[in-house]
């Protein structure tokens, strides 16, 4: 892109603050500051689709129509789309990121991108739509809490939509969104909209997926992108912001069993505090309060909570989630690795489990490979003693494995660790039961 | 190569900082918190896994920030990291005093590497512009690699610029300092994945996930003290470039550039010869916050004047191992 000519900001007018000559319509800045401080909760969300579908166009105008473009990248962007000859703006030019991409006009790499309104903020993974690179919809997608899936009107359900919904399932992404694109391409027809909706749906049934939401839009022209189009009149349900805004963001890991992998030990040996020794970590899952008994694994040692500090004082309480301080009744000596749990329902750690996996690198996984393990914080030594099948993405159904997997292959496989493992299952978001091959 | 220790205090030392700092704080937001905890959690991270961490301290906002966190990260013990500064010599004078102020008060280690040593012994040219800010990658690659850093810890955020949007939490540096977009890392979930050879390092990039806003809004909550020149205040300045730069050891008003006293504060804190004022009467962080809301000039684009060399600049000197 060309270079963007220097932002003049003291030429605007005397008064540093004027929104009126930035093209913004006026608001009440005092209102606004206030609406974009309060509470607010967040929503990570992952956007999927094949090359050409639309998804920078929707990506672009979600940024773009929630004023969250700021006014002299929409300048670089006007320039560069008058001198592509275009007339209207090309708001895909504002999410296409690194220069390999622009030059080749794909997006290689998950993007992550950033967005407010009153109701909520957001984090958005941008994934890259070639097959190849379904490591990233992975990546993007592994602690979203909802993926949003593109497809072009005109083409409906394609073995990409299939892949990308199969992954938003594996990772137990809570809540899809189907957004059928180009609607205005196939004349706003809502028989289109209907055959699309309920192929997808059923597939997603298949999938053991809750909840999917389907919306017909088109992201060139901001139908049912942010406001509701009147050009389809058929359709009453949300717009795609509107339906961000307002998805249930359940806090369901909160009556479960209390995890606190140990990051990290705390020992200030100061005069003042010569035997403090504070376990630091992070809550992933449950909630923990002072007096709960625990269990330290994989030792197996008993205690209970003496207290939850944070540099913001001592807590009653500390949720999944909240990265906090744990001191315990008793001195049993943890260390990075160790698992905190609460005694109900304490995982057994084990050296040898299934796995469900799916590679990441370019060098083929070997049945017989030798690497490293990634568990919570702990990291061992592990044999991928057998592949047990592959997935295939079309049946749903796990097919006789290779003796090697390729890129971007899901398996189930069994794996040999050094160490026990406190190991347990896969929960969505992945703060527990997931793990980590890393080869040497 | 020189390197000055600034301060070097017993790190047994307990600091009354912090403890001022977080009794008055009141974090409510929802979405803060959640991008406290995680910063924090990223920060132990780098901890529990390197040997030789540090923090990129400039004692703009973000670092600031950074260093906020890590604090909290490991209360109520010392920090379990050392500070570096690549001082390019043409600093604004008040940003100085404020870093050794937090440096003394905190009994933290800092290191600084001049710019002005690379360029006296000649590894280093001035650049016919005078500017030195593209001038910082070499001192710092230098230091990390003279100090054996493994983990050097930024407060570069995704928001900031568009080839930033793609950097891992995480992001594997080569010997040469180099960054290669295309072979980056999965990072999933919290998993941070920090091995490296020998020679190579690890970028971390705690505030990855935070806006301009929630870096704004969080330093109102937390009452996080910034250096003065953030906030509106008298200044004499000149126009260059369409940006108001203020005079110093650097350089000063050249031709038909004249000097002019203007109410202004700076969005970015850097080298003077680069770094624009902009005209503002915000003297708090809550005028600060409606003035980002109204205005809605991107950081970079308004205050940076080396980073309007194009669109592709930034990718280019990260390759290069900037920041
Ligand atoms: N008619 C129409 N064209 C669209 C729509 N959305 C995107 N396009 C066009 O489809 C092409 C590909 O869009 P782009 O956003 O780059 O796709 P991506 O590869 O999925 O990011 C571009 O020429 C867009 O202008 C839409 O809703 N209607």
């Amino acid at each position: 892109m060309s270079t963007a000519a220097p932002t003049d900001v003291t030429d605007v007018d005397d008064t540093p603050v004027d929104v009126t000559s930035n093209n913004v319509t006026p608001v009440d800045v005092h209102e606004l500051a206030a609406e974009l401080t309060t509470s607010r909760r967040l929503l990570r969300f992952a956007t999927a689709g094949s090359v050409d579908d639309g998804k920078s166009t929707l990506v672009g105008r979600l940024l773009h129509d929630s004023k969250s473009v700021l006014s002299d990248t929409l300048d670089a962007v006007e320039r560069t789309s008058q001198a592509r000859g275009l007339d209207t703006l090309d708001l895909s030019l504002l999410v296409d990121g690194l220069r390999a991409e622009r030059e080749q006009g794909i997006t290689i790499d998950v993007a992550y991108r950033y967005f407010a309104t009153p109701a909520r903020t957001f984090i958005l993974a941008d994934t890259p739509g070639h097959v190849q690179y379904t490591r990233n919809t992975v990546t993007g997608a592994s602690t979203a809490d909802l993926v949003v899936i593109l497809t072009d009107a005109r083409t409906g359900v394609v073995n990409q939509t299939r892949r990308h919904a199969a992954v938003a399932a594996l990772l137990g992404v809570p809540h899809l969104l189907l957004a059928v694109n180009k609607i205005d391409l196939v004349d706003y027809d809502q028989q289109v909209f209907d055959a699309i909706a309920a192929e997808f749906s059923a597939y997603a049934v298949e999938l053991g997926i809750p909840e999917v939401t389907a919306i017909p839009i088109s992201a060139l022209h901001g139908d049912n992108v942010v406001t509701r189009s009147e050009r389809i009149g058929w359709y009453t349900g949300p717009s795609v912001l509107e339906h961000l805004e307002n998805v249930d963001l359940a806090d369901q890991s909160t009556t479960e069993a209390v995890r606190f992998p140990v990051q990290y030990v705390i020992r200030p040996r100061s005069d003042e505090l010569p035997d403090y020794r504070g376990y630091a970590g992070r809550v992933t899952a449950g909630t923990v309060r002072p007096g709960d008994e625990i269990v330290v694994l994989p030792s197996g040692g008993r205690s209970a909570v003496q207290s939850i500090d944070t540099a913001d004082g001592p807590r009653d309480l500390a949720r999944a989630g909240e990265s906090v301080t744990l001191l315990l009744e008793d001195d049993l000596d943890l260390s990075r690795g160790d698992l905190i749990s609460g005694v109900a329902d304490a995982p057994e750690p084990v050296t040898e489990f299934g796995a469900t996996i799916t590679l990441l690198a370019e060098r083929p996984l070997r049945r017989g490979a030798r690497a490293l393990l990634r568990y919570g914080t702990s990291t061992t030594r592990v044999i991928v003693t057998s592949i047990d099948g592959l997935l295939d993405i079309d049946s749903l159904t796990y097919r006789p494995a290779p003796d090697a997997l390729a890129l971007n292959d899901i398996a189930k496989v069994t794996l040999r660790t050094a160490d026990a493992l406190p190991v347990e299952d896969y929960r969505p978001g992945g703060a527990v039961g997931s793990l980590l091959i890393i080869e040497p | 190569m020189t390197l000055t220790d600034t301060t070097l205090t017993d790190t047994t030392l307990t600091d009354t900082t912090l403890t001022d700092t977080v009794a008055l704080a009141h974090v409510t937001s929802p979405h803060l918190k959640t991008l406290e905890s995680e910063a924090i959690h990223i920060l132990r991270e780098v901890a529990g896994q390197f040997d030789r961490p540090v923090i990129l301290f400039s004692a703009g906002k973000d670092s600031v920030l950074v260093l906020h966190l890590a604090r909290k990260a490991f209360h109520p013990a010392p920090l379990p990291f050392s500070l570096l500064h690549v001082d390019t010599g043409h600093n604004f004078p008040e940003v100085l005093e404020y870093r050794d102020r937090v440096v003394a008060q905190g009994g933290l280690r800092l290191q600084v590497a001049h710019v002005q040593d690379w360029i006296d012994d000649g590894r280093l040219a001035e650049r016919p512009d005078g500017t030195r800010n593209p001038l910082q990658t070499v001192p710092l690659v230098d230091t990390i690699a003279a100090e054996k850093f493994d983990a050097v810890i930024g407060g570069a955020r995704r928001d900031e610029e568009r080839s930033r949007a793609k950097e891992r939490i995480f992001s594997l540096r080569d010997s040469f300092g180099g960054w290669d977009p295309r072979r980056q890392r999965p990072e999933l979930w919290g998993l941070y994945n920090g091995r490296h050879a020998p020679g190579e390092h690890v970028r971390v990039f705690p505030l990855s996930n935070w806006t301009e806003l929630d870096v704004w809004n969080y330093i109102e909550a937390e009452r996080i003290e910034l250096p003065q020149i953030y906030y509106s205040h008298q200044r004499d300045v000149f126009k260059r470039g369409g940006m108001w730069l203020a005079p110093g050891d650097w350089g000063g008003p050249k031709g038909r550039e004249v000097i002019e006293r203007r109410t202004v504060r700076y969005r970015t804190v850097g080298d003077m010869s680069c770094t624009g004022a902009v005209e503002s009467t915000a003297t708090d962080v809550r005028a600060v916050i409606e003035e980002i809301i109204a205005t809605r000039i991107t950081e970079r684009g308004a205050t940076r004047a080396d980073d309007q060399l194009g669109e592709a600049a930034m990718e280019d000197r990260k390759r290069e191992g900037y920041f």
